[in-house]
């Protein structure tokens, strides 16, 4: 049994599945967005946190492969009655289904569900640990922006990509500081200091490196910018900065953006303009805001396709347990 | 060039140039002419094949060929997806012009079971519908497992199934051969 947990894979089998979202990409130009390869597999989107993009970009994936989707919310289903996640996931298994996304506030979740369901399980962001998923599809459409249509086969070695806001609690920077690094591409976390993680500001664990100043970033000229959403459901009672010291110090001002010449802008969605990045910013056209969205569909299609299209799926595909 | 030992050459480097020179030639008399002819290739082999026949047509019409050449993968169409290892796709490249109404010519290497051009002619009604489709294969193997019959044939090569035929092309192998072995060996 395969799944997609985590964002750390090995560099060949990223590509491999960069390379296969390619061809899923296609898909765009056509008229007839339907294939066949996943038709009589049932998909479901087991959510228990909320996500619009994530859970349709998922759906629409599930679709356009002919699988059948179905989308479990945690409110409204049996998880708000106070079935656990082993029951949920088993009730789910037991109705035959082929594959399960999920997505939960808890870290760890969906390696737990994998462990008990005997499906593949895809992890669609699991509280602050990962979203294997995002870092694909940010890898994808920042392929494309510097490889362009010869991206095939190729990888990010020597791309250097600046990843700002709350660090610590992202599981967007935390999957994205797992993948970018394995296709050659040179990470910088940046934030206030309070929400840099401890490993990395001391020494860097993860093989990437912890700088609290965006404006000596920015002097830098990175390749790439993602600046991650402030997330304020999560902010409840931690020592963060006010907004207005976050736009001080993180947000991309149209001072910082002039700047910063030619970098690719990247962000996870949904954006808020004016705190992390300004509306010049988000509509410039160094914007891969909305590429990264479609990107999402054809990374999402690679993935289920590699997991669920074959009953013996081969080693080179897909993210390694 | 990677020929196995005990594989028996059965065309040569000559005979496949023949070959193909005869099916472009015999595309034009059903066809009538060049008009709307469409050559998409079956990844791997069929591509550089379909590329060939294009390269022949376009010296003997004198219409450059270039935007009516393609690949048609039929990946995620096959019948077998389920029962194999995880298949990679490979890019499809369809002229600018599109399929419709066109006579579209699939080309593959080794016409065998008949499953790759089922799996072929699903593909290609999505992208659209060609006035006429016909087939091209550099080797009829026999064997068929579905009513399908080629159109266009480089040479009919009575196998026993335990046999492997293996085509070999320049592009891709280094040379050129059309080779078959005893499955045993």
């Amino acid at each position: 049994m395969r799944h997609l947990l985590t964002a750390s894979m090995p560099r060949d089998e990223a590509i491999g599945l960069l390379d296969l979202a390619e061809d899923m990409h296609q898909i765009q130009d056509r008229e007839l967005k339907k294939l066949p390869a996943l038709r009589g597999r049932t998909v479901v989107n087991l959510f228990f946190e909320d996500s619009t993009r994530t859970r349709s970009s998922f759906e629409i994936a599930g679709k356009w492969l002919s699988a059948d989707v179905i989308n479990v919310s945690g409110k409204g289903s049996s998880v708000s009655k106070g079935e656990s996640l082993r029951d949920t996931g088993l009730t789910i298994a037991a109705m035959g289904v082929d594959g399960v996304v999920v997505r939960s506030g808890a870290s760890g979740a969906p390696a737990l569900l994998a462990d008990w369901i005997g499906r593949p399980v895809v992890n669609a962001g699991d509280g602050t640990h990962e979203h294997p998923t995002q870092a694909l599809l940010d890898a994808f459409a920042l392929r494309r922006r510097i490889h362009g249509g010869a991206a095939r086969g190729k990888a990010l070695d020597g791309v250097r990509v600046a990843i700002v806001g709350d660090i610590a609690h992202s599981r967007v920077a935390r999957s994205n500081a797992l993948l970018l690094p394995a296709l050659g591409a040179e990470v910088t976390l940046v934030g206030p200091p309070p929400l840099l993680p401890p490993a990395a500001a001391d020494g860097s664990r993860l093989g990437v490196r912890a700088e609290p100043s965006l404006d000596r970033v920015i002097d830098e000229r990175p390749d790439a910018l993602m600046l991650l959403r402030v997330q304020l459901e999560r902010q409840a009672g931690k020592v963060a900065p006010s907004a207005a010291e976050y736009i001080t110090g993180w947000s991309l001002t149209d001072e910082r953006l002039a700047r910063l010449g030619d970098a690719h802008l990247l962000h996870p969605g949904p954006m808020n303009r004016g705190l992390e990045l300004s509306s010049r910013a988000a509509d410039s056209d160094r914007s891969a805001i909305l590429e990264q969205v479609t990107a999402g569909v054809s990374v999402r299609m690679a993935v289920l396709y590699s997991l669920l299209a074959s009953d013996h799926p081969s080693a080179e595909l897909g993210g390694a347990r | 060039m990677t020929q196995r030992a005990g594989a028996r050459t059965v065309l040569g480097p000559d005979e496949i140039g023949r070959a193909l020179t005869r099916i472009a030639h015999e595309i034009l008399e059903a066809n009538h002419g060049a008009d709307d002819l469409v050559l998409l290739g079956i990844p791997t082999r069929g591509v550089h094949l379909a590329q060939r026949l294009a390269d022949r047509l376009a010296d003997i019409t004198g219409i450059g060929f270039a935007d009516r050449v393609g690949a048609l993968d039929v990946t995620m169409h096959r019948d077998d997806l389920r029962g194999r290892p995880t298949r990679a796709p490979q890019p499809t490249r369809v002229p600018a012009a599109g399929v419709d109404d066109r006579v579209v010519v699939l080309v593959d290497d080794v016409l065998y079971s008949g499953r790759t051009i089922r799996a072929a002619l699903d593909a290609l009604a999505d992208l659209g519908r060609p006035r006429v489709v016909r087939l091209a294969a550099l080797v009829d193997r026999g064997h068929r497992e579905l009513p399908i019959r080629a159109d266009f044939v480089g040479k009919n090569l009575p196998s026993a199934r335990s046999e492997h035929v293996r085509i070999l092309l320049d592009e891709v192998d280094g040379a050129d051969a059309v080779t078959i072995e005893d499955g045993a060996a």
